[in-house]
Formats: structure tokens, sequence, C-alpha cells
């Protein structure tokens, strides 16, 4: 089932119509029918009746169950399957320790889930700044990575010359540098393994007819520091704290996200890059702090991307609803703006003429509704967005929900196509 | 005590517009030379402190102040608290009267905090006595801590969406054990909303901290 196959002129057809669909859409043209999007990940395993450990850890069920829902559900475009699910084997190569998942951390019928921490300390602004790669080498590898303990003794490179070079090799020959070079190569091994079976997966799936939405994923300057850095309530005190070294950190990071997201999405062969957004939401901060802390890097970070011809599609979690007319600013036709909770009409009444919308049944719906409700909530949708000139990829809030009864995932995707035009 | 700014020393009322307008360095070196140069009554800067945080509170609800703020605030008083409360050297006086007891916690399965810590805070500064037992709280810790702590209302917090059946379970064992007669229950985070009360069949959703004091203080009857 999961063996490459020669794509028929027929999947061909599929895959080009599909693919221009949303593409239309991104332009701000009318496609032929409205577009359709799938995210998932642990809903693979209510439908094939799996446990979450099963997905994460076997190659050949997450792939075979990717298949099967893509082949049920036809949606027009899909996320990259095998590697928002079954990353178990890396993660316990790599010693993962931002991710408690099934098996570790969490049972084994539950989603993967990140620990928001503090992996680098307020003091610690200039030596990332100055630094980010030596900083990424001595300081954060070792501690997100059980892997890389031992890089602590990483050489300070810059300045490294000629005989003190050499010297500075001496390094890598300490049992701590040689246990974690052996134990790092092993580790790149599954990822490397794990990084071919995503390849023929999608492929597969390519053959098929069906596009993914993206392969890459990148974040916010803010998002970067808050999520993976700092943590969440680090970052709010640095707000007061150490304003300047944040604000400096973010332009740096958007100088160094640039430049790794243009290289990602080379290497991916993809134009669109995922961005979860996490701390932009109303309620988390003021208006001036959005403006000052969160927007800049962001929209600087985006520009640099459209520019280099790739197409953000930034997921605003929560309610956004004050922000729109503030991330209104960028050029029209070259983003995709997926919103969780902001109500799509009053987004498409704001941005309708400068990006392309996706989203929003909402999860409380699709997991606890009944399929006529979520076809009512798709007509919605369709009737107030799309067919008023709206240019909606229609899915989920936040992707289809790990709880969503099978039922009501085929009623969306179904009431999506009655609906489509 | 200080109930009202005209009962402040020009001293005491610097404090408290520091700690309420975020001045963090100014607020807290002022009051460490108060409890530890002036020999400031420690009971005295912390009832303070109690009123900035009030400000704080209502400016949260009024839209002014954001979880920074509400983050920075609870930091300011936690490290103020630690200088005063070496030097309180007479017993306590009798503590003001609480409005209600709130047990409140993530339910089993779910490990976010934050919008629970805020919601603690709200609470807290609002009147309540709040009993936070944590994240991923087992159905049968929630029974225990409910017989143990006897609340008036009990706050289930979830943010993924595995949250639903966590809480609709913690419901139907509350309900189980005859305990959900006396208390009120809500529920809030992340995707909460009225489809997930009529699922969980919890009395009342809200999906901020200000909505979780405003319905504590409806149900106690006191001034939302």
């Amino acid at each position: 089932m999961s063996e490459p196959i020669v794509q028929t002129p027929a999947a061909k057809a599929a895959y080009d119509a599909r693919w221009q669909r949303v593409m239309d859409c991104v332009n701000l043209k009318q496609p032929d029918r409205m577009p359709t999007a799938m995210f998932c990940t642990f809903w693979l395993a209510k439908l094939g009746g799996v446990s979450h450990r099963q997905l994460m850890y076997d190659y050949d069920t997450a792939k075979q169950l990717g298949e099967r829902a893509l082949i049920e559900l036809e949606p027009d475009v899909h996320n990259p399957l095998l590697l928002n699910v079954a990353a178990g084997p890396v993660l316990e190569a790599l010693d993962y320790k931002q991710l408690i998942w099934p098996g570790h951390g969490v049972g084994d019928n539950q989603p993967y889930q990140y620990l928001d921490r503090e992996y680098m300390k307020p003091e610690e602004y200039d030596e990332f700044i100055d630094d980010p790669t030596g900083f990424y080498l001595r300081k954060y590898l070792p501690r997100v990575f059980g892997a890389f303990e031992g890089f602590e003794e990483f050489p300070d490179l810059p300045g490294l010359h000629y005989f003190r070079l050499v010297g500075g090799m001496r390094a890598f020959g300490s049992p701590k540098m040689r246990a974690a070079l052996k134990r790092v190569l092993e580790a790149a091994e599954e990822v490397d393994r794990f990084a071919a079976q995503h390849r023929a997966f999608t492929e597969r799936m390519a053959a098929l007819g069906f596009p993914t939405s993206h392969i890459s994923t990148s974040v916010s300057p803010y998002d970067l520091v808050a999520d993976y850095f700092r943590g969440a309530t680090g970052t709010m005190k640095d707000l007061f704290r150490k304003k300047d070294k944040l604000l400096e950190l973010l332009d740096k990071a958007c100088g160094f996200l640039t430049r790794q997201t243009i290289n990602w999405s080379k290497a991916a062969q993809h134009p669109i890059v995922f961005f979860p957004v996490h701390w932009a939401p109303d309620r988390f901060m003021s208006q001036q702090q959005f403006e000052t802390f969160w927007w800049p890097s962001f929209r600087q970070l985006m520009i640099n991307l459209i520019d280099a011809g790739i197409i953000p599609m930034p997921l605003w979690e929560a309610d956004c609803s004050k922000r729109l007319e503030t991330i209104r600013d960028i050029p029209p036709g070259k983003c995709i703006y997926w919103f969780e909770r902001t109500d799509m009409v009053r987004a498409f009444e704001v941005l309708g003429d400068v990006v392309a919308l996706r989203g929003n049944v909402s999860p409380s719906l699709m997991t606890t509704g009944r399929p006529e409700e979520v076809d009512a909530a798709v007509r919605h949708l369709a009737d107030n967005v799309f067919h008023k000139g709206g240019k909606l990829i229609l899915d989920c809030a936040f992707g289809l929900p790990d709880e969503t009864p099978v039922e009501n995932a085929r009623a969306m995707y179904a009431a999506a196509r009655k609906y489509a035009s | 005590m200080a109930d009202s700014k005209d009962d402040m020393t020009d001293q005491e009322k610097q404090l408290m517009e520091w700690l309420a307008d975020m001045n963090e360095d100014d607020a807290v070196a002022l009051a460490r030379k108060m409890l530890l140069e002036e020999g400031a009554n420690p009971m005295r800067v912390l009832e303070i402190c109690r009123n900035a945080m009030d400000v704080v509170g209502k400016r949260f609800e009024r839209g002014e102040y954001f979880l920074p703020e509400l983050v920075l605030a609870g930091e300011m008083l936690e490290t103020v608290g630690a200088i005063a409360k070496p030097l309180i050297k007479q017993a306590p006086g009798e503590e003001p009267k609480k409005l209600a007891k709130v047990l409140i916690g993530t339910v089993h399965g779910d490990l976010h905090d934050i919008g629970k810590n805020i919601v603690t805070f709200m609470l807290d500064i609002n009147g309540f006595e709040v009993k936070d037992i944590g994240i991923d709280v087992p159905v049968k810790t929630f029974l225990a801590e409910i017989q143990q702590f006897d609340p008036d209302v009990v706050g289930l917090s979830g943010f993924l969406t595995l949250a639903f059946d966590s809480m609709k379970e913690t419901i139907e064992a509350i309900e189980g054990a005859g305990l959900r007669e006396k208390i009120k229950i809500m529920i809030g985070g992340g995707q909460v909303d009225e489809a997930v009360r009529s699922y969980t069949r919890a009395d009342a959703f809200g999906t901020n901290a200000i909505d979780a004091v405003t319905l504590c203080k409806n149900w106690m009857g006191a001034a939302a």
C-alpha cells in the first residue's frame, strides 16, 4: 500500500486542479470551487482504531492511515502527515526534552504535548544575540536533546586561527564530546529514515493526486523566543525587564529565520510555509505591545519571504479580531491567513482583498456536534465568505481535532463539496 | 488599614502607584527601603500591595492590562512578600473574610496552566479563597479535594480538545459521588464554548479570567 506508484493522467489532472484551486485563492482569483484543506495528526488513530503510540512509532501504520484519510475525505491539500505524527523513533533517538509523547510522559492514547519551560535564562540574551550558533551548540542543544549532552564542551570557534584553530579541535576528543557525537550520529541516521519515509509518503500521495498544503514550518520571531527559549511567562516578564534586549533579539531572529526559512522552503521545493502563531491573540497582549513586540519582526519576516517567492501561511490561533486591521498591512495576493476563533466573516470583511483565508469550523462542534450541525457550519462559511467573494480554503479551526467522530469529518468534507460552487 | 488612598502617606501612595504602573524596580526598591531601613509595618506594606493588585485587576478588566501585566504583578507581589513576611512578628490580624472558596485545576491529560494561573490570580485578588491543585489532575484527586476543601465553586481548566472528555468524566464523577448539589462548576480554556459546556454539563463556561470572576461573584451573590 505504501510502495511508490506512477502518476496516472487522471491523478495528475486531479493534482493540478487541487493545487490550482489553492493558488487561485492565494492570487485572489476565483477558483472553480471552494477548496478544502486537511491538517490532521492523531485523528488518524481514531480513523484506524490504533493507539496514538502506534501511530507515532509505526511508519507503515501512519502511512496507511494517512492514505486512507486522503482517499476517504478527498481534501484539496493536506499537511505533511508523517512529519506531524510518526516522530516517535526520532524523538527517542534524540532524547528530546521539550515534548512528552505516548510512552514518554503521556498515556498511549494521548497526543504529544509541549513543555513550556525556560530554555534560555534571562541573563543569556547577549550570549544568544552575539553568537546564535554558538549558543545553540553549547547551551540550547544540550538542554533540549539528551543526545547532545556533552556539547557544552564544543569549542568557541570565532577567533580561532592557525595553530590555535588546530589546537581548538582537541575539544572533540574529550570523552563527553565523543559520546555525544556517537549518539548524535545514531540519531541523525534515524532522522534520515524519518525524512525518507515522509518523502516516500508525500510522493505517493502526489502520484495519487493529493498535493500538500506546505512542507516547511517556520515561526514568528516573538513566538520563537516565547515558546522555545524564554518560555511564555519568562517572555512576558521580559517585556518589562529586558525590553531592549528582547527587541534586539527579535530583530536578529528575523534575519536568521528569513535565511533559514528560504533555505528550507527551497529544499522542500514547496512555496507555502506554515507558521503556527501562538502569542498574537487579542487577549494575550495589548495592541501597543503587539505593535511593538510581536508584529514588526513578523511582518518583516513575511515581507522578506514574499520577496523570495514564498507564500507565508500563518495560523492565527485563538481570537485575533482586534489585530485584523494591523495584519492587513502586507502586499495583496501573497499570503494565506488561517484563523482559529476569529470570526471568519469579519476577517473576510477586513482582509478579503489582501489574503486568502483558511478555516475555521469550530473544534467543539467537530468533536461534540452532529453531522448535520457540521454541515450547517460549513454552509454558513460557504454562503457568507466564499460565495461573497472571499478566497476561502475550508478547514477546521486548527486542523481536525483528534477526537472528531469519523462521521463528522466525513460530513465536513462532503458539505464543503456540496456548497463549493 | 489602607482602605483608600486618603488613608495613605505620600510614600505609601507612591509604592501603590509604582506597583500598579508596573514600575518594578522603583516599587521593589521602595518596599525594601520601607521594610528594611525605615521599619515600616510589614502588614501595612502587604495591604498596600493588595490594594495595588486591585488596581491591576481593574485595569485588566477594563482591557488596559493584559497577561504580561498580570504576570509581572504576581512577581512583584511575590518579591515584596518575600521581604515582608519574615518581618511579621505579631500574630497576623484577622484576614479579610473571603467571598467564597474556589477549587481549580487542569483536567487529566492536559498539562496547560497559563490560563488557570491567571484565573487563580484574578479570583484571589477579587476576594476568593482559591485552591489550585495543578495540572493533569485525575478525577479521583478532584473528588478528594472537593471533600476536603469543601469549595463553593469548582473550576475545570483545559486547553486541548481531549479536555472535553476529561471535563465530562470529572463532572460525571462529581455527580456520581453526590457532590454536585452543593457546588457550581465552571469550565474554561482554549477551545471551550457553549457546545462544550452543554457536552460536559458544567454550569457555565468562560473564555477568560474576567468571566471566571464574574461567574463566581454572580453565584455568590456578590456585586460583579
